[in-house]
């Protein structure tokens, strides 16, 4: 029997999913240990929620193991379940009770009693419902009803939690609070998985990131290495109301407002961009040289074209 | 329910959780899950037995207002007991509520247990206030007590466990409509609720033995006036045999994640 306290958080071996011809996962092997920020990213379809779902016990593999804090998800699923917490990403609700009814509901399912009161008050209060705990959650509106899911999670205090596009349509001022809290979480020895659109958001926040496409990991280290193996920078060139010479559009990354990236693989490209700026009587505003980020990491692993629909996505 | 609560161990309090939840769930809207059965049954009884009261005699020595009660207290528990577990599926499967339970340590057994429960008490609580409304204008007796209650038991988790399979088995508000106005309603409507089988001509009095309904309202009448249409230990195993076949059934369904775990 593996040991709970050095068994990673999450270990999926060869995990394989097929729905009828579809081959969702395709044998994906994966390991986050306890206490990690762990981002799980990917283009719609790469497989990311059929992962999740089989952690969760909504989905069932064809085929490999997946153990949370060292129980097998299907073998021993009632004590790999009170070790997960998923915050699921659709925004869904029982619309007959209040939010503390709720909380206490789902601290009951997992054998919590009234002994537990004090730690729903506590999330209540951490997630910023205390004024809507007697609201029914019919009536809160969508970024109340996401803390509503995110404390529906944390109810049974367990050690490893998920949470699907958890900022997904959430305004600025929320989700930097949510982050405050799953930050604060973490550092009080929770295990986190995020997947998420905002490409910044796992930069900031994960110490390790998986990137997913059709259903295999194409990319598996820490934050920092990954953002290692892009050596290029970016050149941010703002030019108000002029249009980027056409010399120039080989390096072009993109373009919005009048402010134009472009995508140095060496510096010395610099004094190329800004000659042919000068022959073409450009006026340059402003000037940025800026690091390579994840979202140059997702674009050249997954591919340009799904990169950029995944972070039109993100961006809705 | 605070001492239940305590009292509970925490193996099963996912259990208890899950049936409260379930109760609260239909007591927050009684108006429409108790109120409303009971008025319609009410509705039916006078009506019914004013228009037939002098022209049928079913039992001896039964008149037949007294008669129509049980199968209407019977038909309202049984479509209670199956509209609760059926329609609180359907329900949180449509909003993806039902995610909040599937994530948690509940094993299928217990699911089974907790949403049968629920369904068994709503019959009770619906049929009891049918009756307790009904003595106050009609004279009812009661021959045996232990039958009557085996009877709404037995009928209650009969039809609560067929609403876990149709909850389990829709996917839309309209196919549990079709299960409901289409197997439920005909077979409540044509098991003698209002009328004795005798009544009927013999190839219909022979279909009606195939009807399960039959067996759980004459079986239940047997508790009221001590007659029926046939020996209550005979509808006794019929409805324990059809109970029995519909939990393998719904536990088999729920086991395999049939519709709720893919």
């Amino acid at each position: 029997m593996t040991d709970i306290k050095s068994a990673p958080a999450v270990k999926i071996e060869k995990i394989h999913k097929r729905f009828g011809q579809l081959d969702a996962l395709k044998g994906v092997d994966l390991t986050i240990e306890q206490g990690e920020f762990f981002g799980l990213l990917g283009p719609n379809g790469a497989g990311k929620s059929t992962l999740i779902n089989i952690l969760a016990g909504l989905l069932k593999p064809t085929d490999g193991q997946v153990s949370i804090m060292g129980h097998n998800v299907i073998n021993a699923y009632q004590a790999a379940r009170m070790s997960l917490g998923v915050v699921p990403q659709e925004l869904v609700f029982d619309p007959f009770f209040n939010v503390r009814e709720m909380l206490r509901f789902q601290a009951g399912y997992f054998g919590r009693g009234r002994e537990n009161d004090a730690w729903v008050d506590e999330v209540i209060e951490n997630l910023g419902l205390t004024d809507k705990a007697h609201t029914n959650m019919r009536k809160l509106s969508g970024g109340m009803k996401r803390r509503a899911l995110i404390a529906q999670a944390l109810v049974h205090k367990p050690p490893v939690i998920v949470l699907d596009e958890p900022t997904a349509g959430v305004d600025v001022e929320l989700r930097q609070m949510l982050w405050a809290f799953i930050k604060q979480l973490n550092n009080d020895g929770h295990t986190i998985i995020l997947t998420t659109h905002y490409l910044e958001e796992a930069e900031t926040l994960c110490e390790r990131v998986a990137m997913m496409k059709q259903g295999e990991i194409v990319a598996l280290d820490t934050t920092a290495n990954l953002l290692s193996k892009l050596p290029g920078k970016n050149l941010r060139l703002t030019l108000g109301q002029e249009n980027l010479p056409i010399t120039l559009l080989p390096m072009l990354k993109n373009g919005v407002n009048g402010i134009f990236t472009l995508a140095l693989t060496e510096l010395n490209q610099i004094e190329y961009a800004l000659s042919e700026l000068r022959k073409a009587n450009v006026n340059v505003h402003d000037m940025q040289l800026i690091e390579a980020d994840l979202e140059d990491v997702f674009m050249s692993l997954v591919g340009e074209q799904v990169a950029q629909q995944y972070l039109q996505a993100g961006e809705r | 329910m605070n001492i239940i609560d305590d009292l509970i161990s925490p193996q099963w309090r996912g259990t208890y959780t899950l049936f409260k939840k379930e109760l609260f769930r239909f007591w927050r809207v009684a108006f429409q899950t108790v109120a409303s059965p009971v008025l319609t049954s009410l509705l039916y009884l006078l009506i019914f037995s004013h228009v037939l009261e002098n022209h049928v005699q079913v039992y001896k020595g039964v008149p037949y207002k007294a008669f129509l009660i049980p199968g209407l207290i019977m038909m309202s528990l049984l479509q209670n007991a199956f509209a609760n577990s059926s329609s609180s599926l359907v329900q949180s499967k449509i909003m993806g509520s039902i995610v909040f339970v599937l994530l948690t340590p509940i094993s299928y057994v217990q699911f089974f247990i907790a949403f049968l429960a629920a369904a068994i008490i709503r019959g009770f609580l619906v049929g009891l206030s049918i009756y307790l409304v009904a003595i106050c204008f009609v004279d009812l007796s009661i021959v045996h007590p232990l039958w009557i209650f085996i009877f709404a038991l037995l009928g209650s988790a009969l039809l609560g466990t067929f609403g876990i399979i149709a909850g389990i088995w829709s996917d839309k508000f309209d196919q549990m409509a079709a299960f409901q106005n289409f197997v439920i309603m005909p077979l409540t409507f044509l098991s003698g609720v209002f009328y004795s089988i005798h009544s009927l001509p013999p190839f219909w009095q022979a279909v009606s033995k195939f009807n399960p309904f039959f067996y759980m309202i004459d079986g239940f009448r047997y508790g009221f006036f001590g007659q029926s249409d046939i020996s209550p230990w005979m509808s006794f195993v019929v409805v324990l045999s059809f109970l029995l076949g519909l939990a393998w059934l719904a536990l088999k369904m729920l086991k395999s994640g049939y519709k709720l775990r893919a």
